[in-house]
């Protein structure tokens, strides 16, 4: 009679409303409103436990040609000093997902190859000493070229980054679907587009934490980590810390301040402060502050796309081309190039077509890493596609909507299985576009642009239809390995999701996953979904979602992302909580001398159906087990605990054909807006926001909207104002909420949020993810928005005024001739050029004398301690600054060229202190003025990089101008004379560069 | 004016939302981290460091400050009050919070605290606010997770409900 007992409890039947369905109040709330939380930096760490800080490269691609810690160990209480040799001594390199001999370890060995990659890590009594100590480390560096654009990673001569990766191409694979040459050769039509989606990075609020110790005596860790998963990634851990899973523990705070896929990325520091505890023998904690987070912690990936229609004169499209070339920075940490497979099955969209070619190929720049972020792969996909949808219909003179519906999936076709191997579960696209036009008034938006339009205004209307894939299939990323490669590896396939419900002594429910929320609302949402299980109420229900990976079950694919909670672990929840119900259901009917099939779970009782007076408590009923196993039914087995595991079967690996089924659950969305674009400041404002959703069936309709307007907002930022930026070099140019924009209240708009359920037929639940929607269809829906406004064939993310302006009216004109410019030439490019002109009442023969003296210098330049002439040619200063909270010494080496006194010299130069480095060189005139002074001109080009390229990039121009000036007005007065406008000499360009580095923070 | 030293611990003593707490500070030590980890005040949040996100917000001698851009030893002898102290006891939420649960208005929770933070400094200041009132307000905090749109209305809600309830009092 097992079967009795394993079969779902079919009996169960809810009284009433069930709480699945209604927005209740969530159980997380009043812990978090009152200021008891438990992120993992509020926890109490072990007595003993240590503190580390991470010294991180100001440089893009350089050979460490050595490291000097010795006066950082010595430091006051500094426990250790590790670098990469150490630290590489103690792990195993992290896996690497691609078949290529090459090493990827969490710090630099050797050479760096991105600005904040790790180099050394202080461990130490507290972490303010920690992070005096990485300031007492000297780190001498060979630079190599930098390559930070990934079509530029390509080229013949573009810097390797990796020997292992030749050409920096990590992997190249083609594939075809259908006959897409012969569709192509038929059509009548071809459009193409090229797309350079930018980074981005969902940026929680809260970084990254860790707690590591090692137990030496069992060799074993013991790690606490506001990870996020997949638990597929505690294989790589474990492997990089060279002890087996079992000796992993790897544990997860209750409360996480935020992720969105963001969190996955801290595993290369659970292997490093891991690493550390195991040198110092003592528990290491590490918090990321946010300089680290937003320069090396991880990032979305950027990807250069060209794609190709072949188009019937309809606006049927009959194939599709990709070309994705896929940037994963410096290197390929697991679980990449997955944002490049994920979407894999979902190429052609929510559009029926037969006939694709891909070819897919990931490169490596000198960037940070890339890894999930909400959407993952997704906002890159839908940009070409729906982009280069509005391109077919302009081409065609047709409505972009008609080309969305011409080639829709049909209504009656699901499940359907696209080209490229996805099973879309269910739908009924027409009916939500239908839906969508009707609710969000699009009639009405049409007038509005007319209007506006009539009026002389910008003002466009953007189209997005997108399927959004949720619980991805564990196999999707061996897409990447070629069939044999697979074969000899092995099938990977599925999604193991697990829960498990516990009964205590008097009839408390208990529930438990490994699905690690930050902020997601699953404790309230499987109090809801088990409650209706066992006719409860939610507050009867206690979930517990933190992962203990010694004692909870849990798999590869546990965790937090592909928007798998709803679909897949909220379902197994109900599955193991039926499996318990129908053992209740068996123990409650012998007691009350009924089938089991007439036994129903209803307001806190177990009852039989025909006669409800027939009753028992159901905490009796509960209880049973743990206090009189010998008064159960024969064969019924224990109904204290039951963990449960779900698989779906569709997921299954990727075929010989490489079709593959990515993902379980496809929601469907239709977005429309309306857009005003300023016609002076270029500033783009959203009108009106409609987002359609089908997500299945819901289960908190208030958290679903709250997923739905978050994502919205998290993709309006991409859309509008966020790039993780580079310089040419490589320096790194956002690295405050200051420099990278996140929108807030003033920019977010309330969008309009419609619904539709086709519930999925795969899931236990019928519901669907609903998490990642917007961040794939938003930013494309407002960049179609933006175009149409302004009649733009191409548009780049983000939309941010100063680009829209270039594109409109084409770039800035040069300012008039002779007034002083010092502006980096273009874009990236991080030198800074300027010059300008002066006078001192001095004759040029003085002002060249007091430019070569040490004396006069130290005397000029602000915070000069000592100036030393190494020769009549070469000085060396060294400044102590301090300019707001921030007091630092820095190194400056000057040497002169080309001297014709008393009319010109060359100055070549170079500086360095914490903040970080810089060269310039500049060249001075001297020329009498007639009036017994001296006329001065000077040209300066100057490059920087380090921590003031990222935290002060944006201030750098008008900060030389002003210090220029402010050491020509020391200058005049040591001269003895007055003095005007600004100026440029050797004592300036030292202080400036000082000025610099000391200065901004 | 006292002077510091760079390389001592100094004690710090002041008001935590009404009560007394002391501890040693070096001079350098941020109030954000003294608060979390001298005082065990973990509530106030720390998500950027340099003034940007809000997390970090408390209200020092009725004053709304960053307290990650607040050295500790400046508030030797001030009135604080954090996030701890808007509860009018532990078992009940305040109005505020209670139209935050209501409206979905967090997720995470991680910024949550410097928001109800500015909120209350602000809503017993300026009883009927305007939508603009409140989203000008907030514009310096930031939230990634909830859109903001329900945190808007939750500070709407709990202006309105403020403005004709009692004025709340702890429960002992």
């Amino acid at each position: 009679m097992a079967q009795v007992a394993a079969r779902p409890a079919s009996s169960v039947d809810m009284e009433g409303r069930p709480w699945v369905g209604r927005s209740i109040e969530r159980v997380e709330d009043a812990a978090l409103l009152t200021g008891r939380g438990r992120f993992i930096d509020d926890l109490g760490s072990p007595p003993g436990t240590l503190h580390a800080a991470i010294l991180r490269s100001p440089h893009a691609h350089a050979d460490i040609v050595s490291i000097d810690a010795e006066a950082a160990r010595r430091a006051p209480g500094v426990a250790a000093v590790l670098t990469g040799e150490q630290v590489k001594a103690l792990t195993s390199s992290l896996v690497v997902g691609v078949k290529a001999p090459v090493e990827c370890w969490p710090i630099a060995t050797e050479r760096v190859r991105y600005v904040g990659e790790p180099v050394a890590v202080a461990v130490a009594s507290d972490r303010a000493r920690a992070e005096d100590a990485i300031e007492l480390i000297h780190v001498e560096y060979r630079p190599h070229a930098a390559v930070v654009d990934p079509l530029a990673a390509l080229a013949a001569d573009a810097p390797v980054l990796h020997d292992g990766f030749p050409g920096n191409l990590a992997s190249d694979r083609s594939f075809s679907y259908g006959d897409p040459a012969q569709a192509f050769a038929d059509a009548p039509h071809r459009f193409s587009i090229d797309i350079h989606y930018p980074r981005n990075s969902c940026t929680p609020i809260e970084t990254y934490g860790v707690i590591a110790s090692h137990d030496a005596a069992e060799d074993a860790f013991d790690i606490l980590a506001n990870f996020q998963g997949p638990f597929s990634i505690h294989t790589v851990i474990s492997r990089a810390l060279k002890v087996p899973g079992n000796r992993l523990r790897l544990r997860t705070p209750p409360d996480s301040g935020g992720s969105f896929g963001v969190k996955q990325g801290v595993f290369p520091y659970i292997v490093l402060i891991g690493a550390a505890s195991r040198a110092v023998g003592r528990p290491v904690k590490w918090i990321e502050d946010r300089l680290e987070h937003l320069t090396a912690s991880v990032s979305a990936t950027n990807r250069s796309t060209t794609l190709s229609a072949a188009v019937a004169a309809d606006g049927k499209i009959l194939a599709l081309d990709w070309d994705q070339v896929e940037d994963c920075g410096a290197h390929l940490r697991a679980p990449e190039p997955a944002t490049l497979y994920r979407m894999h099955g979902n190429l052609t969209g929510a559009y029926d077509i037969r006939h694709v070619k891909v070819r897919n190929r990931v490169v490596v720049t000198n960037k940070t890493p890339t890894g999930l972020n909400r959407g993952f792969g997704g906002p890159q996909v839908y940009f070409a596609l729906e982009r280069l949808v509005q391109r077919i219909a302009i081409g065609l003179s047709r409505d972009p909507l008609d080309v969305i519906k011409r080639n829709l999936v049909p209504a009656d076709a699901f499940p359907y299985r696209t080209a490229t191997g996805a099973l879309l579960d269910s739908g009924n696209y027409q009916e939500a576009i239908a839906k969508a036009v009707d609710h969000g008034k699009l009639a009405e938006l049409r007038e509005r642009r007319e209007e506006a339009r009539a009026q002389g205004r910008l003002y466009g209307i953007g189209f997005t239809a997108v399927v959004e894939p949720s619980v991805s299939n564990m196999g999707y990323i061996t897409t990447v390995l070629t069939v044999a490669e697979r074969r000899k590896a092995g099938p990977k396939n599925g999604a193991q999701a697990t829960a498990t419900v516990a009964l205590d002594p008097v009839g408390g429910v208990t529930v438990h996953v490994a699905s690690v929320p930050q902020g997601q609302g699953h404790r309230t949402v499987l109090s809801q979904v088990v409650a209706d299980v066992f006719g409860l109420k939610p507050q009867d229900v206690r979930v517990n979602t933190e992962i203990d990976t010694a004692k909870d079950a849990w798999s590869i694919a546990s965790g937090n992302y592909a928007s798998r909670f709803a679909a897949a672990v909220a379902g197994t929840a109900k599955l193991a909580a039926e499996r318990i119900a129908a053992r209740l259901a068996r123990i409650a009917a012998s007691q009350l001398n009924v089938e089991p099939v007439d036994i129903v779970f209803a307001s806190g009782f177990v009852a039989s159906k025909h006669n409800p007076e027939n009753r028992i408590a159901f905490s009796r009923v509960a209880a049973l087990s743990h206090w009189s196993p010998g008064s159960l039914p024969d064969d019924t087995g224990q109904a204290i605990r039951e963990t449960l595991f779900w698989t779906p079967p569709e997921l299954t690996a990727p075929d010989d054909e490489d079709r593959i089924n990515s993902s379980l659950c496809h929601g469907f969305i239709f977005d429309f807006c309306g857009v005003e674009i300023d016609r002076t400041t270029f500033e783009t404002r959203i009108d009106r926001y409609v987002t359609m959703h089908d997500c299945g069936t819901i289960l908190h309709p208030g958290m679903v909207n709250g997923q739905i307007r978050g994502g919205f907002a998290q993709a309006l930022g991409a859309a509008l104002y966020e790039e993780y930026a580079y310089a040419e070099d490589g320096s790194f140019l956002t690295g405050t909420f200051a420099d990278y924009l996140l929108p807030t209240t003033a920019e977010v708009p309330e969008p309009q949020i419609i619904h539709l359920a086709t519930p999925s037929p795969f899931t236990p639940l019928g519901a669907k993810g609903v998490g990642e929607g917007n961040s794939m269809s938003t930013p494309v829906c407002i960049a179609n928005a933006v175009a149409d406004a302004l009649g733009l064939a191409d548009v780049t993310l983000p939309l941010v005024p100063a680009r829209l302006a270039d594109l409109v009216r084409g770039p800035e004109p040069e300012p008039p001739a002779g007034q002083l410019k010092a502006a980096p030439a273009r874009a990236g490019d991080r030198r800074l050029r300027g010059d300008g002109s002066a006078s001192v009442n001095r004759a040029p023969e003085h002002v060249w004398t007091m430019l070569l003296d040490p004396g006069t210098l130290q005397a000029v330049i602000p915070g000069c301690q000592r100036v030393d002439r190494v020769s009549d040619t070469h000085f060396r200063a060294e400044v102590t600054l301090g300019i707001g909270p921030v007091t630092g010494r820095y190194r400056a080496d000057v040497q002169l060229f080309d001297l014709d006194p008393p009319h010109a010299v060359t100055l070549r130069g170079s500086a360095e202190g914490a903040l970080g480095f810089g060269n310039a060189e500049g060249r001075i005139m001297l020329e009498p003025d007639g009036k017994g002074g001296t006329r001065l001109r000077y040209g300066y080009d100057a490059a920087i990089g380090g921590k003031i390229a990222s935290i002060g990039g944006r201030l750098l121009d008008g900060a030389a101008r002003v210090i220029i000036g402010q050491f020509f007005a020391a200058l005049a007065r040591e001269a003895g004379g007055g003095a005007s406008a600004s100026a440029f000499s050797l004592p300036a360009l030292l202080g400036w560069l000082a000025r610099l580095f000391g200065g901004r923070r | 004016m006292t002077r510091l030293r760079a390389d001592s611990r100094h004690p710090i003593r002041f008001k935590l939302n009404g009560r007394p707490v002391e501890g040693e500070a070096e001079p350098r030590m941020l109030l954000s981290d003294f608060l979390r980890h001298q005082i065990g005040a973990t509530g106030t949040h720390v998500g950027c460091e340099h003034g940007v996100c809000g997390a970090c917000t408390v209200v020092i001698d009725g004053m709304l400050a960053r307290s990650c851009l607040t050295l500790a030893a400046q508030v030797d002898g001030c009135e604080i009050r954090t996030v701890e102290g808007l509860a009018p006891s532990a078992d009940r939420l305040g109005i505020l919070q209670r139209a935050f649960r209501r409206n979905h208005a967090l997720q995470c929770g991680f910024c949550t605290a410097g928001i109800l933070m500015s909120l209350d400094h602000y809503l017993r200041r300026h009883p009927a606010p305007s939508e603009t009132d409140v989203r000008d307000l907030l514009s310096g905090h930031l939230c990634r997770c909830t859109g903001y749109t329900p945190i808007i209305n939750a500070a709407l809600q709990a202006a309105a409900e403020l403005a004709t309830a009692i004025e709340e009092k702890p429960d002992v």
